[in-house]
């Protein structure tokens, strides 16, 4: 873990309910810049809940929640600023699928940040170059398979220069052969020092990349270790029986 | 498991419904079904126009479509009527379509009192009918507010199909998968930011074919403004029938012109459709 740098999101005794469904059940957990945090665990668990209230989609009802300085809830004034910082890649992808994929990445830039036309362009060019498609600028959403819509969303979220992705069972919707394409991307992403947070079940690139890998079951987490230890001796019964089942073949 | 011996069947032709079945069915005798019904329809409506001594004079409906003087070329009067009926139905279609959004956006916005208001003037005015509506705006609201009776028939259409443009709009925003939503805030746009960039521009696909319909409607319902004399295709049809006594040929004639202009927008508006379909 990377002890040496200050703590970007800072998570307290975190609940949060659907009517009387207790969906998250005091979350504690800490991420520094730079860091990369593998969330796994059952569906239903949690994990995308706890993720969607890093930025705002979701709102805790008590606790405390800090994000880059920003104390979230409801009532923030500062939620607009920190989702312009917090980028977030769906499981859907959630493309704009009215508009073209250069225009896509461009948008953001353009209407929240009020950037120039050529400035939005050129970061949007950039941004395409280094998921791997340039040549897909003119297209709609359509026209690319899911493993190219997903790295336009990837892409999409870093037009905005944001300092923290978050992702939300990113290959989960993908045919198998497309999966390594988006992971790929986002390994060259964790190298260049980005801080992510990463919902998935791709357990090879959790190894690769994830300094800290966390266990959530039925709103809580359960473990909380380095990728060596959380693979090999996981302190917890119930995280080991889940390794042991999606690890089998 | 093998499969089931059907080789002696190979080739045989499939079972055929019996041949007075058939012969029912077959294109040539359903449309000379219709043909003979359609003209039985006509030749009872002329025996019965011809009985009640009702004199047919088609060749003097061309005036009032057109005519040639020595000053060339002129439209008649009904094409002046169908101008006027465009330029109102016109008018009350876009104030109807921003007043709808509006009314959408009110009943979408999660306050209290929006969402009242809007369902309010909804039930309003789909409770009461267009011709009552009329009445209140050019004997009610008219002198109140003054306006004359070519605004008090705008705005009656304009506020009775807002209100069922605004259910259009509603189903249009709602269409949008509620991810779009989600990724528009992600990236940090405003409510405002997103309907504009984001979700109206995705449910014009979703609203253009009841828009036309709505167009339509609100053409075909504009006839009624006739009742307070605004000079519309419907008036002028009836002022020319009060001058010439041609009741059949020129209501004929206005329903016809009706059909024309209708027909023209449902045409282009699918084809409109057909492109915008290619560039999801």
């Amino acid at each position: 873990m990377t002890g040496a740098s200050d703590p970007i999101i800072e998570v307290a005794n975190l609940d949060k309910f659907y009517g009387d469904f207790h969906a998250l059940k005091d979350v504690n957990l800490t991420v520094h810049q730079g860091e990369k945090m593998v969330i796994c665990g059952p569906s239903g668990s949690g994990k995308s809940t706890l993720i969607r209230c890093f930025n705002g989609l979701e709102w805790h009802n008590s606790g405390r929640l800090v994000i880059d300085g920003v104390e979230v809830h409801e009532q923030s004034k500062d939620m607009r600023r920190l989702r312009q910082e917090v980028g977030m890649v769906f499981q859907q992808f959630n493309l704009f699928p009215h508009l073209t994929v250069l225009e896509n990445l461009m948008i953001g830039p353009m209407k929240v940040r009020r950037q120039g036309r050529a400035q939005a362009e050129a970061t949007a060019r950039k941004y395409l170059d280094r998921v791997h498609i340039p040549e897909q600028a003119d297209k709609y959403p359509a026209q690319l398979s899911g493993g190219q819509q997903q790295r336009v969303a990837i892409a999409r979220s870093l037009c905005m220069e944001t300092r923290i992705m978050l992702f939300d069972e990113p290959t989960s919707a993908l045919d198998p052969e497309m999966i390594n394409e988006v992971l790929d991307v986002m390994v060259e992403l964790a190298q260049s020092g980005m801080t992510m947070v990463v919902v998935t079940h791709e357990m090879g690139f959790a190894r690769k990349v994830a300094d800290t890998m966390v266990f959530m079951e039925a709103g809580e987490i359960v473990e909380v270790s380095p990728p060596d230890r959380f693979f090999t001796n996981p302190s917890s019964e119930r995280c080991r029986l889940f390794l042991d089942q999606i690890l089998e073949h | 498991m093998s499969a089931p011996d059907l080789s002696g069947l190979k080739g045989q032709p499939l079972p055929q419904r019996p041949a007075f079945q058939r012969f029912l069915g077959s294109t040539a005798v359903s449309i000379a079904i219709y043909v003979a019904v359609m003209a039985l329809i006509i030749y009872g409506s002329f025996t019965g126009a011809q009985n009640m001594g009702y004199n047919w004079q088609w060749h003097r409906v061309p005036q009032f479509l057109y005519s040639f003087t020595d000053d060339g070329f002129q439209l008649g009067e009904i094409v002046y009527g169908l101008f006027a009926t465009i330029q109102l139905s016109a008018t009350a279609f876009a104030l109807a379509t921003v007043l709808g959004l509006l009314v959408a956006l009110l009943r979408l916005s999660g306050l209290v009192m929006g969402t009242a208001v809007s369902i309010g003037f909804l039930e309003l005015i789909r409770n009461i009918p267009l011709l009552v509506l009329l009445y209140l705006f050019y004997y009610v609201l008219g002198p109140i507010f003054g306006f004359d009776r070519y605004w008090a028939s705008i705005l009656t259409l304009a506020v009775f199909h807002s209100a069922l443009i605004s259910e259009i709009f509603r189903a249009g925003i709602n269409a949008v998968d509620k991810g779009q939503w989600e990724a528009a805030k992600s990236i940090g746009m405003t409510t405002g930011q997103t309907y504009r960039y984001i979700i109206l521009p995705q449910s014009v696909r979703f609203m253009l074919p009841p828009m036309t319909g709505e167009a339509v409607h609100l053409i075909k319902s504009s006839a009624i403004v006739s009742v307070i004399a605004v000079a519309e295709l419907t008036t002028i049809g009836r002022n020319i029938i009060s001058d010439t006594f041609m009741s059949f040929e020129i209501w004929f004639t206005v329903a016809a012109v009706y059909m024309v202009v209708t027909l023209i927008l449902s045409v282009g508006v699918s084809y409109l459709e057909r492109r915008y379909a290619v560039d999801q």
